[in-house]
């Protein structure tokens, strides 16, 4: 389990970190969710000691990473694939984090192969890698102690699509046998399909937290019908705040039982009528970050 | 699959027996090997060998039958060594930064001080054993050079001398450490070595020159030239105190400095 408490980072007079507060719950898969430059690194760093806070702490099992006797074998962390000595061999990573961490030898053979890394790509140097097997060779290194607790800063990055596939399924077994994941991204998609609980942040600051179906709900309901006009209007009418988009989907905060019986009432035939999921996560996304993204609010 | 079902095991345990605490002896034999196994590392520290051997050939070949002495070889070998283990103590520590593995060191060691001790030791252990390996092979020069030359072998250093330029070399190899924890980025740290080991000493060196009030404090406060008496056989009282006084204010206030900053930094 991983606590954080208010934490706080600034940079001078730039905040980066904004008392931030959140748990992620062993068993489950937490997602950190927010746009470029939102705080979320930071605040990974700050949880393994990399950056001193301003304020606030982070503790990893109740401890802070620093009481930790020997964290490799609690935390598994992956903050930068690309962070390490580009001269080295990417089984010579493992074997010096085996070394440091006390494991036998076999073990960096064990994770070569559970990470899909051939013996020939383990024996070339880490400059010589592709994005998609640096992430690989820092995921290796991350399960090296076999910790209960993984803290993974864009992991999906470079992946292809059947590494981002397995990947998934690894955090998502991971969490299932017990384990505690942090993974951070700035991609929705890729947060909605693996994250039990989902943490927002914008700007330094926690904008949105709960589990994922929380936030869907919280999310609305997507309405279709052949007379978009008419349902917009008998929502009004029944004073049920909506939004009526060009292409005639209504969107509304009600759940989907209320606004059949409204169209019933009103005689409107629907042709659709689903919770807002994928798309309305999206939407509470670009909107709860629409201050912190470099484009502006996206209509 | 069977380590599939054990990890499924201990992950399903909440309740783990508490890890031990990672011992120094262990994060010195890792921070050992790190200075090894990168190309650049392993060439670095070979080359230690190579020019040690470079410059007893050179003593040999080129000069004089009167001066092949073993000081002769000693002084020769001195040279590259001396430009050599600083290099290796200024890589040993900038690397974690300038290469960013220090994001994974520190991670997994997340006591800054533990590691700096451990790359400490290494670097000193390496400096020690480089001399010894050097002199050993200035010994060989020696024997080979003068059963060439047909001339006595002249054995005119003390083991005495030899320890004092041992702790020479050991005091060159603490001021490049001191850099790079200082400057914690590896050509930042190499340029301000050649900057500290040559521009000081001439610019005390003139003002000694000119200005007279100067004159009787340059031993106590030009590290450089304080430490020239090491090479002239075991300094005396005055000399060691003058050693102590310049060291204080070129190593080992930059050196607390150093460390004060590197515990308060951010890794990235």
């Amino acid at each position: 389990m991983i606590t954080i408490d208010s934490l706080t980072k600034r940079y001078g007079g730039f905040t980066a970190v904004d008392d931030v507060t959140f748990t992620a719950a062993a068993g489950r898969v937490t997602g950190f969710l927010g746009p470029n430059g939102a705080g979320k690194s930071t605040t990974m760093r700050v949880m393994v000691g990399l950056t001193p806070p301003t304020s606030g702490e982070a503790r990893v099992h109740g401890q802070l990473f620093s009481e930790l006797p020997n964290p490799g074998l609690e935390v598994g962390v992956l903050l930068d694939a690309s962070a390490q000595h580009a001269g080295r061999t990417g089984r010579e990573i493992l074997a010096v984090a085996a070394r440091t961490m006390g494991l036998p030898r076999q073990r960096v053979a064990e994770m070569l192969a559970r990470v899909s890394l051939t013996d020939t790509e383990a024996d070339r140097r880490v400059r010589n890698y592709s994005l998609g097997m640096r992430q690989r060779l820092g995921i290796a290194h991350a399960l090296l102690g076999d910790p209960s607790v993984l803290i993974l800063d864009e992991p999906a990055n470079g992946l292809d699509p059947a590494g981002i596939r397995w990947m998934r399924d690894l955090l998502r077994s991971y969490a299932d046998q017990g384990g505690t994941v942090l993974l951070s991204s700035h991609l929705l998609h890729e947060i909605e399909v693996i994250a039990d609980d989902i943490v927002v942040i914008g700007n330094g600051r926690i904008v949105a937290q709960g589990t994922k179906n929380d936030l869907l709900q919280a999310a609305g309901t997507v309405v279709r019908s052949a007379a978009p006009d008419r349902l917009a209007d008998s929502l009004e009418a029944a004073g049920i705040p909506h939004t009526l988009g060009p292409d005639g989907v209504v969107r509304t905060p009600a759940d989907a039982a209320r606004i059949g019986q409204v169209a019933l009432t009103a005689g409107v035939a629907l042709t659709e009528l689903r919770p807002a999921d994928g798309a309305g996560l999206e939407e509470m996304f670009l909107e709860l970050t629409a201050e912190s993204q470099r484009e502006g609010a996206a209509a | 699959m069977t380590t599939l079902a054990l990890e499924r095991e201990n992950a399903a345990t909440v309740s783990r027996p508490e890890p031990r605490p990672i011992p120094l002896t262990r994060i010195v034999g890792v921070e050992l090997r790190k200075m090894f196994d990168t190309r650049s590392g392993f060439w670095l520290m070979t080359s230690i060998g190579i020019l040690a051997l470079l410059a007893t050939a050179a003593v040999i070949v080129f000069a004089p039958e009167s001066e092949q002495t073993y000081s002769s070889f000693a002084t020769a070998i001195g040279f590259p060594m001396a430009v050599i283990l600083p290099m290796v103590a200024i890589l040993s520590v900038t690397s974690e930064w300038t290469q960013r593995s220090g994001l994974s060191t520190f991670t997994l060691v997340p006591h800054r001080g533990r590691v700096i001790t451990a790359k400490a030791i290494c670097a000193v252990g390496i400096g020690v054993v480089s001399m010894l390996l050097a002199m050993a092979i200035g010994a060989v020069g020696n024997i080979v050079g003068t059963a060439i030359a047909g001339t006595d072998t002249v054995w005119d250093a003390s083991v005495a001398d030899l320890t004092m330029i041992i702790v020479a070399n050991v005091l060159g190899l603490l001021v490049g450490f001191m850099l790079g924890v200082l400057i914690r980025n590896s050509p930042g740290a190499i340029v301000s070595y050649f900057v500290y080991s040559l521009l000081f000493p001439t610019v005390f060196g003139m003002l000694a020159a000119y200005q007279e009030w100067f004159r009787d404090l340059q031993g106590w406060i030009d590290f450089n030239y304080a430490q020239s008496a090491l090479f002239n056989g075991v300094p005396d009282g005055e000399q060691w105190a003058q050693i102590g006084t310049s060291g204080l204010i070129w190593l080992v206030a930059p050196m607390a400095l150093g460390l004060w900053l590197l515990m308060r930094s951010e890794v990235k």
